[in-house]
């Protein structure tokens, strides 16, 4: 009973803060005077002043395209560089060694792309140096990239017959400055409150009452936690991210931090309604989302409760987040796949076969369900494009969306930005379960194996960074293979939405009339659904069934892996 | 040329060149054109070699053998589909081809009469056309007046009238003087005449891909290459899963069932309907004998959300008729039909002969023949804006005039006379509600108003009513005044009009609409039109009218009937939703397709103890063997493209309903049908071909 209400205040909490929190960064985007202009307006002038920014200078989208890939690539840079030479930087307590220059790559990529796969142990690995001017930055600006793509996206399709979408570096700083400082300022200060560690002193020493000693890790946790959530990062300041005590201590910071890590994704959808004036559609798309994440939500609880015969079990509590109950650990792993976070409070391995399919079919389907902060929108969008272009033939007009005609171009990149992450996805995890390499670092046997392999790559590909933990990813192989997996899901896709961004602004808008395809209303979200699944399902149905659902109908058999 | 009956989609002389035609395309520089179906045919031709392999290796497989003769059929019927598409327009193409002239022509030079070939003639060359001449090229009359026989290019037995000036110079090549003599000049070279462009359309000999055909291309080879990935990936899932099962190596996934696989996902069905979806449609256009320059106008057709329509002859009866005579005070109904009649006797406009059959209807009084002494016309002018007669019976002068309110006024005060203030009445009143008052007076007297109307047609409010369900603004207009013209507008349902539009003003409001992103369609005739059509994004231009206005637009209707604009954007809305019915249904089959297949290729997989794969559950069809299942769904998917070129022929039913409504509509039908309808053909199959022992 307890646990229903949590889910339900969890849902009404979501439908009621993201039309505020989205009318909120409309404000801010849009240049309209907000609340915390006074606050944080000097901070932002700042930064312009510092770093020579003109803020109203509008740029075409090749410009703007050349700002995000400048950015990203200096950022990978700067956290590789600081991982393979940590050992000669300050602030690093522990003395630990440089990184390798495979585990450097993976994660300067992972935190870059807002992927936040972690091959490696945060408390064994990485110094205070590195956790908080490489990670947290990246937490930082890796999200700030995904709202800024989508920033250009949503006035490529909501401007006329122009060239401008806007401003990079300051659509990056209003992100930062405005929207996800103030939010982490805010989390960080509930979640050490609820007792979050927030320190830079020396890991502690104990001695347990069997006499052996024990370290217990510290650090600055809480501010690195607080970002990671809401900005869709995930990657953890401990190995065991937000299972353990000390990044999420009490059931109440566990609410916080599922729902920071849905509620600025959530958000910008409403944000998009405000630009192009039609909150309707913004609702549509909402609800379109909101749909989905509630079938997984119920697919997986009833796989996790329903009782099996054959093993007699029901509700199984293996991996599962042991404080807060099974709906906790199966509503944050559908939350953590369906937005791009990844971070976990349950390991994923020990999900029932089909939970572990909703994870990972969230993910496979690009992370559109909300998805990675401005990423999970702009895919969104590339979808509603490919159904406004099938379902609008049906209407007697060549497709337009919002008014703009989709068209061979358009629809080009719309195809590369659906075939970049589905590349990644099933090419990659058919060479990892063909070749040595990749199979020996499995410790499962039969479809859990495949399912672990799977779900590895889309969570590469979705740059969502959670794992099915019973695969050894770091090695070089595996290094290699989800480094570039993420780099395809992350910029193969913000690519062909940028030129998407830069040819719809060019468009004229035809006036809506009887005659138009409408995408404010319930058919249009079926048909939303409809395209999102299909597709879905008819690319990843082959594995997915030799994976998850093989697996499921073994269990029912007594069979189990 | 000749009309062929819509129910019968094609001839037998059309299916048997469309037979030979599917095997003639089998040619790869061919093929490549149609990425889907070019796919289909590499893993044909793969297939095959894995056939004479296993001849020459001495175990000859009657699966892979079957499965290679089905993929080579999914070919043929694609091809087979074009192949009908292009050759009901190669019938229409001969039998235009029929009416081009070979005749000789009879060229001036320097005013000397010489007999030329039409082949060699000239733009700019001068011809004489007389009674019994074949016109031998386009052109423009510039002397003389005839009647033309133009059923070979309009199929319309009925002459039309050809004068030189004004909006019907215009003669096509192939086409028949019936009376009469012009001179013409000649306005195309040879081999780009009028007749040459249609045989080359309808032919399909320039046909380009149009812009959302090839977007279309673009998803279809998109998903292509997405389920291409899907085939290629699962070998490496199924050596994992078989090894996993601890089965050898040696496995049921082989090459044919792999091809197989993909053939059956990617969208092989729109794929090869899709070019004779786009050949149909300007089949579809010719056959309500519109010829369209491209297929791109069609397209424009479709998403056309303005029209332009001219008032005469499209909303109202070409011309005003007068419907009543109006009395002055003093004067009888019979008295002001006589004198209005013998007013109008020498006016051969349509307003003036109305009022002649009108005044016989009405009061028997007959048309006369005036005697010639003392008798003058007066024939209209733009400055008096008044015509009549003027009659000495006995010596005294009978001074009749007609025309609108204001000249007569003029007329009656130079006589002294005055304008009854009932009149007056009358007039202010006809005008509002949209009629002309006409009035007639003799020397200084009023004898009264006819009232002459604008007779909307038939059906055409209604026809509006349509239009404003899916979402098209029509647009009125009219050299009338305002007054008039909301009138008119008001009881044909035209949602806006422009009142005492000039030329360059329709072209202003095409330029305009466009501004603000709607796709504007117009009809035109005259010259005057030519920029307008030039401009609008869908013109159609009359037959009948001049050749720059012909050239202007990018269709022509050969019936010269203005209200056929509506079809056009029907025919071209019609297109676009066969195009997406078809891609649903196709996307929507691969639902059952897979759960066909994959149980199919899974029965060695985890193997339990009851000696059954556990995926077998999915064979949700109880499929009878892995190799029905698979052929099963192969056949489908080749018979499945001859089953529906009909639909891709006709296009899908066209309802006159919301974007919303229709969309609904055709999603169940070819959204849910198209999940559902594989499931029934392939268990179907599967029994048959059980039940026959072909497997």
């Amino acid at each position: 009973m307890n646990e229903a209400i949590q889910l339900i205040l969890f849902m009404v909490a979501l439908a009621a803060l993201a039309p505020l929190l989205g009318k909120y960064m409309a404000k801010v985007f849009m240049g309209e005077k907000h609340i915390m202009k006074p606050v944080f307006g000097w901070f932002e002038k700042s930064v312009y002043r510092v770093s020579g920014i003109k803020s109203e200078e509008e740029m075409n989208w090749k410009t703007y395209l050349y700002g995000v890939l400048l950015f990203n690539l200096f950022g990978f840079v700067l956290l590789f560089l600081l991982q393979i030479l940590q050992a000669y930087l300050p602030l690093n307590t522990e003395k630990l060694p440089n990184v390798s220059w495979h585990l450097a790559f993976n994660t300067a990529m992972s935190f870059t792309t807002n992927t936040n796969w972690q091959s490696y142990s945060g408390e064994n690995t990485l110094s205070y140096m590195v956790q908080m001017l490489g990670l947290t930055v990246q937490n930082f600006v890796s999200a700030a990239t995904g709202i800024s793509v989508v920033l250009a996206l949503i006035r490529g399709l909501t401007r006329k017959t122009t060239d401008s979408l806007g401003n990079f570096w300051a659509d990056m700083t209003r992100s930062v400055v405005y929207v996800l400082l103030p939010l982490a300022i805010i989390l960080t200060m509930a979640l050490v409150g609820q007792g979050a560690v927030q320190t830079f002193s020396h890991y502690v020493k104990a001695t347990t009452l069997q006499g052996t000693e024990q370290v217990i890790p510290l650090g600055p946790a809480a501010s690195q936690i607080a970002i990671k959530q809401l900005g869709t990062n995930g990657g953890g300041f401990f190995n065991s991210n937000s299972s353990h005590p000390f990044e999420n201590p009490s059931p109440f910071s566990n609410f916080l931090e599922m729902f920071a890590l849905i509620i600025i994704s959530a958000s910008l959808v409403f944000t998009y309604g405000h630009y192009a004036k039609s909150k309707r559609h913004a609702r549509a798309i909402f609800i379109t989302m909101y749909i989905l994440f509630a079938v997984g939500i119920a697919i997986s609880l009833w796989s996790e409760y329903s009782h099996n015969d054959v093993l007699n079990v029901s509700g199984g509590m293996e991996g599962k987040e042991t404080r807060f109950g099974v709906m906790n650990s199966v509503l944050w792993s559908v939350t953590t796949t369906v937005t791009s976070n990844g971070s976990v409070n349950a390991m994923h391995d020990s999900l029932s076969p089909l939970s572990g399919m909703v994870s990972m079919f969230n993910m496979m389907l690009g992370e559109i369900i909300f998805g990675g902060v401005g990423s999970g929108l702009y895919g969104i969008i590339i979808f509603i494009i490919l159904t406004v272009f099938i379902a609008g033939l049906m209407v007697g007009r060549t497709p337009e969306y919002l008014g703009k005609k989709v068209e061979a171009f358009e629809m080009k990149m719309a195809i590369l930005a659906v075939l970049a992450p589905s590349i990644v996805i099933k090419l990659f995890s058919a060479i990892a379960c063909s070749v040595p390499a990749g199979l020996s670092s499995l410790n499962n046997a039969g479809p859990h194996g495949l399912s672990e392999i799977l779900y590895a790559f889309s969570s590469a590909a979705g740059n969502n960074g959670s794992a099915f933990a019973g695969l050894n990813a770091n090695t070089v192989f595996y290094n290699l293979m989800i480094g570039f997996g993420m780099l395809i899901g992350r910029f193969g896709v913000i690519v062909p939405v940028m030129a998407i961004a830069g040819s719809m602004a060019k468009k004229k808008i035809t006036p809506v009339s009887l005659g138009t395809f409408k995408t404010d209303n319930w058919l249009f979200v079926l048909l939303l659904i409809g395209v999102i699944l299909i597709v879905g399902g008819l690319t990843f149905f082959p594995p997915l069934a030799l994976g998850p659902i093989v697996e499921h109908l073994l269990m029912n058999l007594g069979v189990t892996f | 040329m000749e009309k062929q009956n819509m129910s019968r989609l094609f001839t037998r002389e059309i299916a048997v060149q469309a037979i030979k035609d599917s095997f003639i395309k089998l040619n790869p520089s061919a093929l490549v054109r149609n990425p889907v179906i070019f796919i289909v045919g590499i893993g044909a031709l793969m297939t095959t070699v894995v056939v004479i392999l296993d001849i020459y290796a001495g175990n000859f497989s009657s699966f892979n053998f079957q499965i290679t003769l089905w993929l080579w059929f999914t070919v043929l019927f694609a091809n087979f589909a074009e192949a009908v598409a292009e050759g009901r327009g190669k019938a229409q193409a001969d039998s235009l081809r029929k009416s081009r002239t070979k005749t000789k022509a009879r060229r001036l030079v320097h005013n000397i009469e010489e007999i030329a070939l039409a082949t060699d003639l000239k733009k700019g060359d001068i011809v004489i056309c007389e009674a019994g001449d074949i016109i031998p090229a386009d052109g423009d009359v510039i002397e003389g007046i005839a009647s033309v026989d133009e059923s070979a290019i309009t199929g319309e037995s009925a002459p039309v009238i050809r004068e030189s000036g004004g909006d019907r110079c215009a003669v096509t090549g192939g086409t028949k003087v019936i009376s009469d003599r012009i001179i013409i000049k000649v306005t195309s070279d040879p081999g780009n005449t009028f007749l040459d462009r249609i045989i080359a359309l309808v032919e399909g000999a320039k046909r380009q891909k149009t812009p959302n055909e090839i977007a279309l291309t673009i998803l279809l080879s998109g998903l292509t290459i997405i389920f291409l990935l899907v085939v290629v990936s699962l070998p490496a899932y199924f050596g994992y899963s078989l090894k996993a099962s601890g089965v050898p190596a040696n496995h049921n996934l082989t090459l044919p069932v792999l091809i197989s696989l993909l053939v059956c996902l990617i969208p092989t069905t729109i794929g090869g309907l899709l070019s004779a979806i786009g050949i149909s449609g300007m089949d579809r256009l010719l056959r309500k004998n519109v010829i369209a320059t491209s297929g791109k106008a069609i397209e424009a057709a479709g998403d056309t959300d303005v029209l332009l329509l001219d008032k005469t002859g499209t909303i109202t009866l070409g011309n005003r008729m007068a419907t009543e005579f109006i009395p002055a005070e003093g004067f009888t109904k019979e008295q002001l039909a006589d004198a209005a009649q013998l007013a109008s006797l020498a006016d051969e406009t349509p307003e003036g002969r109305s009022i002649v059959i009108l005044a016989k209807e009405q009061f028997n009084i007959r048309g006369r023949e005036i005697n010639p002494t003392g008798t003058v016309l007066i024939p209209f002018t733009s400055q008096t804006r008044m015509s009549g007669i003027d009659l000495r019976p006995n010596g005294q002068l009978r001074s009749i005039r007609k025309g609108a309110a204001d000249a007569i006024k003029t007329f009656i005060q130079n006589n002294n006379g005055f304008f009854p203030e009932k009149v007056e009445e009358v007039i202010n009143d006809l005008s509002r509600q949209g009629s002309t008052p006409l009035v007639v007076a003799e020397n200084n007297q009023v004898l009264g108003v006819v009232h002459l109307k604008d007779i909307v047609k038939g059906g055409i409010k209604q026809r509006f009513a349509e239009l404003r369900k899916m979402g098209i603004k029509t647009v009125m207009i009219t050299g009338d005044n305002p007054l008039t013209a909301a009138a008119i507008a008001a009881e044909a349902g035209v949602d806006d009009f422009m009142a005492e539009a000039m030329p360059e003003d329709k072209l202003q409001r095409i330029r305009d609409e466009q501004a603000n992103g709607h796709l504007v369609g117009m009809i035109g005739d005259g010259t005057n039109d030519a920029p307008a059509l030039a401009q609008a994004d869908v013109g159609l231009a009359m037959n009948t009218g001049t050749q720059a206005a012909r050239e202007a637009g990018n269709m022509v209707d050969l019936d010269s009937n203005p209200t056929k604009l509506i079809e056009v954007v029907e025919t071209g809305k019609q297109l676009l939703m066969t195009r997406g019915a078809l891609t649903t249904f196709s996307i929507a089959n691969d639902v059952a397709k897979y759960f066909a297949i994959i149980p199919a290729i899974a029965t060695l997989l985890y193997i339990t103890s009851s000696g059954v794969s556990p995926l077998s559950v999915l064979n949700i069809m109880k499929l009878s063997t892995p190799e029905s299942a698979i052929l099963s769904a192969v056949i489908f998917n080749a018979l499945i493209i001859i089953a529906l070129i009909p639909l891709a022929l006709k296009g899908v039913k066209y309802r006159p309903i919301s974007a919303t409504r229709v969309l609904a509509l055709n999603m169940v039908i070819y959204g849910i049908g198209g999940i559902i309808i594989p499931f029934i053909g392939i268990k179907l199959i599967d029994m048959l071909l059980v039940s026959t022992h072909m497997i």
